[in-house]
């Protein structure tokens, strides 16, 4: 039997995958993909919550699965500014390495 | 959904999406990361959110996985050749990583309604894409503007920040 609590462990354990990602990797395109990956754990549990709640119609709840429409509207174009962000940096730096680029760092 | 299933997507996904961190090329990530979202894209299907499945698939793994590749192609990135790996970093991130999986089980674990079935659905079709348009064009319709202009806006900046002159 599935229950909801296996979902949102499965949605715990991908959004832990793109934490460590973030935190592990050194190149910022990966660091990106990671985030991506935070993005869908998250994606998940919503879906996950939507189908569980099933209202006095019989259907899920649609509310979470419109805002899930908004999160995948706004991360596409946050990969759009992104990529167009790193390939801006790799123009100016020649790299993609985030330990290169320290002007930032205090 | 039989259990199989869900266990089978889930496994897939869980392992793709380990080896985007994992992989050393930046190509190989990207691919799993396509495998990764069409394993979560089931998931969604089989929590009956068919709508949201295909969006993924095509968003997702259509639209922003071709636009990372291109990005990787353009950059001409090839596997890192390897730097010397700060041991004591990776054990860190590892462990704050670990701390976090373990919390969000504990929260898990506390939930009551995480140890509760699905309940049924009762409605006779499932015909989401009219229910979430309606949605949209009702409730949330203030919303869906903004986002229009969002994407708009990026549009517009993406274009500035790909000029060949950053003033």
């Amino acid at each position: 039997m599935v229950t909801l609590g296996h979902y949102l462990i499965v949605s715990g354990m991908l959004f832990t995958i793109g934490f460590a990602g973030v935190l592990l990797r050194r190149n910022i395109i990966i660091i990106f993909m990671s985030l991506e990956l935070m993005l869908n754990a998250a994606n998940l549990s919503l879906v996950a919550f939507s189908r569980f709640r099933v209202g006095a119609d019989g259907m899920p709840n649609y509310n979470a699965q419109v805002f899930v429409f908004f999160i995948i509207t706004v991360a596409a174009a946050e990969v759009a500014v992104g990529l167009a962000i790193i390939v801006a940096l790799y123009r100016a730096r020649q790299t993609t390495h985030v330990e290169d680029i320290s002007t930032l760092k205090f | 959904m039989s259990p199989f299933l869900f266990y089978f997507f889930a496994f897939l996904m869980l392992v793709f999406g380990a080896a985007v961190v994992i992989n050393r090329n930046p190509i190989a990530s990207a691919l799993s990361l396509v495998i990764c979202f069409m394993g979560l894209s089931a998931l969604f299907m089989s929590l009956d959110a068919f709508f949201i499945g295909i969006i993924q698939v095509l968003v997702y793994a259509g639209a922003v996985m071709v636009l990372f590749l291109f990005i990787i192609m353009l950059l001409d990135l090839r596997a890192e050749n390897l730097r010397k790996i700060n041991y004591v970093a990776v054990a860190g991130g590892v462990a704050v990583a670990v701390a976090f999986f373990i919390q969000i089980c504990f929260v898990v674990g506390q939930l009551g309604a995480a140890k509760q079935p699905f309940p049924p659905l009762t409605s006779a079709k499932t015909d989401d894409v009219h229910n979430i348009g309606l949605l949209l064009f009702t409730n949330y319709n203030l919303p869906f503007q903004i986002i229009g202009v969002l994407v708009l806006v990026a549009t517009i900046g993406v274009v500035v920040l790909s000029k060949r002159e950053l003033r």
